[in-house]
């Protein structure tokens, strides 16, 4: 049981770690600081507007295959895995 | 022989060719048992549920409709880029490996399981059924669509062919049928998809990959940034600057993003295709790559819808005052006046055609957004088979989406109605016949649904995301990340999310969308610090949220018993991971 519990606290930090990432590539670069991040380019793309329409897409794509590596690795620690 | 008979020829092959593809899976992957027809026997790998998901859950909506609507609103379309790709995020790190972990067949099961409550469970298939249905509308509208204009077929006709063709795999087949069919179409709507917009790309920019040729120079030998000089040309007709048009201000961007994340997550017909997956770590893996294969097409839409933009700017305005000649229009530009869906008005008498945005002398009264997809191979003057493509890859995303939805309709009505709670002494076999013939009475429906449209039904797809954000979502985040949640809190808090969402929808947009029965009275629309009605299921979410959690302080934690359950289903390891077989 014991073992149990350290092994969702550590999904909660991975997923809190995750979300705040998500959070910040669309919420904050896409929409929130959208005007200062213009400001600065990246090749034709402002940037504010390349993380709406792409960045935060990357983004969102690497971190779930992070995270589902992470898990993999939390599963074998706390030797939860499926039989 | 013509262009026209060509490009007919080549579209018929095209959809024939597809057609006979999807039945020839059906009758090989038919099922034969429960497991099968509602979760593919659970042994969908994730590479695999990742292609299914990817099609189930690219509509109509997102093939045809996307792209256009980011060529018109300009970086204000970024919701619709952000919000329908960042609840995948959701899903694979809050949901899907924990709904899988407990092993069962529908999402209301969950719920009903969870929250040890039928009431929970009906709660549940409502809401399901509700969005689930305002769904299909559009994917039969969009298939009857693509028939007629496409192939000359009548409107009805092409409906009823569609409906023939979903109806004949997904009752066949169930879930399984539908997964390997999806796969089928998931690379028929890719390609048909991308092909276009990389030979676009190729043209404009002269890069081949339209997320680099977006931010790239044109190919004119100008030097100037493709998205600067779309830039210009718009802003000088008095439109909103692309990059930067924003959409009903910060905070309704903001919120109309959320909502359409945790709306995304909570979709019974996209969580439901997790349970198809022979594992936790499976489950978590398909949710990366169902990403992958929606990221292929929504990363791709950007570029389509500001090259789409561009390249109409440019038809009609090739220069500054060298307007287009309306006797000299392209043939494209005919073929969709005769849809109805792009019309001109010659204001001026000078036989040009003028496009700007004031509504004054603006001549291009009527340009759909709809047309931008399917009418950009024409524009770019693109070869007839990549034209046919299009069709099929049109056809692909709307059925199926529309099975996906069939399939969620129809479990919930066989497993959670009448096997969960109305008979359930109900055998495997009847169980499963019963599956069959709901099925089919759902294709009938939503055909009917599809020939006669409700006047409501496009405010609805915000309702069904409304429903799904601000009630399934938020009910079944506390269930898993709130041992003591209880079934009371939860209801309650699912009752009033939906309320507050339905009554600020039809406040704005009448009574069940009736014209005329909305009740404003002396509040300003969007009188909720701005926030618009599509927006609305992330305050509803967030209200569902509070109630829960305020009704559960008052009445008490959830028994022991569901407690254990919690901690069973958060690890992968252990009992109930075996749970298909029922």
């Amino acid at each position: 049981m014991e073992d149990n519990t350290s092994y969702w606290q550590d999904n909660l930090r991975l997923i809190f770690i995750c979300l705040a990432i998500w959070f910040v590539v669309s919420f904050g670069f896409g929409i929130l600081l959208v005007e200062p991040l213009n400001e600065f380019r990246l090749g034709g793309y402002k940037l504010g507007f390349w993380f709406a329409q792409q960045g935060s897409i990357y983004t969102f794509l690497a971190l779930i295959f992070w995270y589902t590596k992470k898990m993999n690795d939390l599963d074998k620690k706390h030797n939860v895995e499926e039989e | 022989m013509s262009g026209v008979d060509e490009l007919k020829i080549y579209t018929w092959i095209a959809v024939g060719g597809s057609f006979a593809l999807y039945f020839a899976i059906a009758w090989w992957a038919r099922a034969g048992s429960t497991s099968d027809f509602y979760v593919a026997g659970g042994g969908v790998t994730p590479m695999q549920n990742g292609m299914a998901i990817g099609a189930d859950w690219m509509s109509a909506a997102s093939f045809i409709s996307m792209a256009g609507l980011i060529a018109f609103l300009g970086y204000g379309g970024s919701v619709f880029l952000m919000g329908w790709t960042g609840g995948y995020v959701l899903l694979a790190m809050c949901l899907a490996p924990y709904m899988r972990k407990h092993g069962k067949f529908t999402v209301p099961e969950f719920i009903s399981d969870r929250y040890y409550s039928n009431t929970a469970r009906i709660v549940a298939v409502i809401c399901l059924i509700l969005a689930s249905l305002t769904y299909i509308i559009g994917q039969m509208k969009g298939v009857g669509v693509a028939f007629s204009r496409f192939l000359d077929v009548d409107y009805e006709l092409g409906l009823y062919i569609g409906m023939f063709v979903v109806w004949v795999y997904a009752v066949l087949g169930g879930m399984k049928g539908i997964t390997y069919t999806q796969i089928a179409q998931y690379c028929v709507l890719i390609f048909a998809y991308t092909i276009p917009a990389v030979f676009i790309s190729l043209q404009l920019t002269g890069n081949p990959i339209p997320q680099l040729g977006l931010g790239s120079t044109l190919a004119d030998g100008s030097g100037v940034y493709l998205l600067d000089k779309l830039d210009t040309v718009v802003t000088e007709l008095g439109f909103k600057e692309y990059t930067t048009a924003n959409m009903g201000g910060t905070l309704d961007m903001f919120a109309y993003t959320m909502s359409l994340m945790i709306g995304t997550a909570g979709l019974p017909h996209v969580i439901m295709r997790f349970f198809t997956v022979p594992s936790v770590k499976a489950a978590r893996q398909s949710a990366g790559y169902a990403l992958v294969f929606i990221a292929l097409l929504y990363t791709v839409a950007p570029a389509v819808g500001a090259m789409a933009r561009f390249n109409l700017m440019n038809t009609i305005e090739p220069a500054a005052g060298q307007n287009l000649v309306y006797d000299e229009r392209p043939q494209w530009f005919k073929d969709w006046e005769n849809t109805g869906l792009l019309k001109f008005e010659d204001k001026n008498g000078d036989g040009k055609v003028q496009y700007t945005a004031d509504s004054t002398t603006n001549e291009m009264v009527k340009v759909d957004q709809d047309i931008m997809v399917l009418a950009n191979p024409a524009i770019a003057n693109l070869p007839n088979w990549v034209i046919a493509l299009v069709a099929a890859g049109g056809l692909a995303a709307a059925l199926s989406t529309a099975a996906g939805l069939l399939l969620a309709i129809s479990s919930s009505i066989s497993h959670d109605l009448m096997k969960g709670v109305l008979t359930p002494n109900l055998s495997e076999k009847n169980e499963l016949l019963t599956g069959r013939i709901v099925m089919t009475i759902a294709v009938l429906v939503s055909g009917w649904l599809g020939l006669n449209p409700p006047g409501f039904a496009a405010g609805t797809v915000a309702l069904a995301f409304g429903l799904a954000a601000s009630s399934i979502f938020p009910a079944l985040m506390m269930g898993i990340f709130s041992k003591k949640m209880s079934g009371k809190a939860a209801v309650s808090g699912m009752c009033a999310g939906i309320g507050v969402t339905m009554l600020y929808v039809f406040q704005h947009k009448g009574i069940m969308f009736i014209h005329g029965t909305s009740f404003l009275g002396d509040m300003g629309p969007n009188w909720f610090f701005g926030i618009s009605p599509n927006a609305f299921g992330a305050v509803g979410a967030l209200v569902n949220f509070a109630v829960a959690f305020i009704v559960l302080t008052f009445t008490g934690p959830a028994p022991a018993h569901i407690q254990q359950m919690v901690t069973n289903f958060r690890t992968p390891h252990g009992e109930i991971a075996k749970a298909h077989d029922h």
